[in-house]
């Protein structure tokens, strides 16, 4: 019975804790045994919150046996460690938070606690969520666990990990610029980023504060559709939270894609990623076909600018908030003769080489007699790109493209960030025009350095605040295809 | 400097990073490399768009000028290295007389 609730969605799990055939407790029971058997060899997390687990389950329980219908009782949720939970040791995967732990608690993170989740722990992710692979973080190594040699992609890796290896339900991702999706499609699961805006941002300890968004990591498209139900919306505490109408997505998912528009990109097209992923996305665009969707070819001709665009503007905006961690209020303080030096000496052993090099190039990018020829540049590429899609979405309704420009790859196999940044080609365009997109499991490919086949996701992307159409759409490709049920977890699993 | 246009040692004393010799060798080609690869963008023809922050509309957020519950000052201060009297304590800013 343990296995089967660690393996159940959270729309199953929900289900029954509210119609009390199981109870939150025994769900908590069968999660904290898996992943003590598991984690050692994943290593999702950087802490287990088990008591804190126990005691909302206990209230979980209680809400239900009063009569209350939660939509998320007793799910677990792994909450990436870039998000405060009140109370629960915060490190964002450095050094130089320390044992700091946070006083508050993110919206996010409350309004999915409110609607019956229960917090299993905090996850790993590269340090400040700048990377792509989870080896950024200073704290700890995780593994993918469809190939312990693999990386489970990032920065959100953790938590892909957690939910990938049955250690959790639910998993809370930030995406800034891929954060969310490239792990999903490592991992063989759903990852899902709203539109910016749709989710407050209060709490998640910031590093792009004008593309950061919170999303869902989940084994299905109705789950990522539960879990973003349950937290978006308009919150007062976030000035960039979006005051409009929250449509519940959950219940509009479809079957079909009839009548539906999807673009396929022709520069995208041009390009190859080696025979074997070719082919199974030209089998994922076929599929959409057969579903019902009608396909169109669009352009995005200034898409191919994205990632310089993003290297501008998303360190230049790291420089400026990571500048908060001086060592005076909280976290790691290396003590200098003056205070100058405390900055400098608390700041070079705090960080990692990863957010020092973002910093540095963003304080270049900002700095006197610079800022015009790369921030402001970067600025106005980005109102192109945005305007590429919406030109795009003049022909579609929502655009179709591979999530990561490789599967999964070799821990230590990138050790040349310009290598690392590309591989978040296809996410950083939809990131930096702000669109809602999500990452569904498409299929399976051999990688060149491997033999085991590793899982690969198919982005959609749809226009801004187009979450419904684009669950929707997900979730008649993922019912239609169900490719994540073609492997198991490789590690982490009962012996 | 490996770039023609980023001092290392300079960017490093505005974000207020020490760098070690090697660091700034290391950090420093790897810097001409990224600032390399952005230089793509000079191929991109931007004189007809305005900036843009950000993607969502934005407007300025007004609230009433209500007192409300705020984070109580031993919380605030409780993740500070030093503290004294219930304020964040710095090594001496301004010099000795």
């Amino acid at each position: 019975m343990a296995d089967s609730l660690i393996e159940m969605t959270a729309a199953e799990l929900a289900r029954k804790v509210n119609a009390r055939e199981h109870s939150a407790r025994e769900i908590i029971d069968a999660t904290f045994e898996h992943v003590r058997r598991a984690d050692g060899e994943i290593g999702a997390f950087l802490m287990l919150t088990e008591e804190l687990a126990r005691e909302h389950a206990e209230r979980v329980d209680a809400r239900v046996k009063a009569g209350e219908r939660l939509p998320l009782a007793g799910v677990p949720v792994a909450v990436k460690d870039n998000m405060c939970l009140r109370g629960t040791r915060t490190t964002c995967g450095s050094k130089i938070l320390g044992d700091w732990s946070a006083p508050y608690t993110a919206t996010a993170v409350q309004r999915i606690l409110d609607a019956g989740a229960i917090p299993i722990g905090k996850t790993n992710l590269d340090e400040f969520a700048m990377g792509s692979s989870c080896e950024n973080s200073a704290l700890g190594v995780t593994r993918n666990p469809y190939d312990a040699q693999r990386v489970p992609g990032g920065s959100s890796g953790g938590s892909a990990a957690a939910v990938a290896g049955y250690e959790s339900t639910i998993g809370l991702g930030s995406d800034t610029g891929g954060s969310i999706r490239e792990p999903a499609a490592f991992c063989n699961i759903v990852g899902f980023k709203p539109t910016y805006g749709r989710v407050s941002r209060y709490g998640l300890i910031a590093f792009a504060s004008s593309l950061d968004q919170i999303g869902p990591l989940t084994r299905t498209v109705e789950d990522a559709a539960l879990a973003y139900d349950a937290f978006a919306g308009h919150d007062p505490m976030d000035a960039t939270s979006v005051d409009v109408p929250h449509e519940n997505t959950a219940s509009s998912l479809r079957e079909d894609l009839k009548g539906l528009r999807v673009g396929i990109v022709k520069e995208y097209q041009a390009k190859s990623l080696g025979s074997a992923i070719d082919s199974v996305y030209a089998q994922a665009y076929a599929d959409l076909e057969r579903l019902g969707a009608e396909i169109v070819e669009i352009g995005l001709p200034t898409a191919d600018y994205g990632i310089a665009t993003y290297y501008l503007i998303a360190p230049a905006e790291c420089s400026s908030n990571l500048a908060r961690f001086d060592g005076v209020r909280y976290g790691l303080r290396v003590e200098g003769n003056d205070m100058t030096e405390t900055y400098d000496r608390t700041r070079a052993a705090g960080f990692g080489p990863e957010v020092k090099r973002r910093i540095l190039i963003g304080t270049h990018a900002l700095s006197s007699g610079y800022y015009d020829a790369y921030y402001l540049k970067a600025q106005k590429a980005r109102t192109k790109i945005a305007a590429d899609f919406e030109n795009a979405f003049g022909a579609c309704d929502v655009i179709a493209s591979p999530a990561a420009a490789a599967p999964a790859f070799r821990l230590g196999a990138k050790s040349d960030p310009i290598s690392m940044y590309l591989m978040d080609y296809y996410t950083i365009p939809v990131s930096l025009a702000g669109l809602p997109s999500v990452s569904v499991p498409c299929g399976w490919a051999r990688p060149d350095d491997g033999d085991a086949e590793m899982p690969l996701g198919l982005q959609l992307t749809a226009p801004l605040f187009g979450e419904t159409l684009l669950l929707g759409a997900a979730h008649a490709y993922e019912r239609a295809t169900l490719h994540a049920k073609k492997h198991s977890p490789r590690i982490g699993v009962r012996a | 400097m490996a770039s023609p246009d980023l001092d290392v040692r300079y960017v490093a004393k505005l974000a207020r990073i020490a760098l070690t010799d090697d660091e700034a060798r290391t950090y420093g080609a790897q810097l001409a490399d990224i600032l390399g690869h952005v230089a793509a963008l000079n191929e991109l023809d931007t004189s007809d768009v305005a900036a843009t922050a950000q993607v969502i509309e934005s407007r300025n957020v007004d609230r009433e000028d209500a007192l409300a519950p705020c984070l109580p000052r031993d919380e605030a201060l409780a993740g500070a290295t030093r503290t004294q009297g219930g304020y964040f304590r710095v090594p001496r800013i301004i010099g000795e007389a």
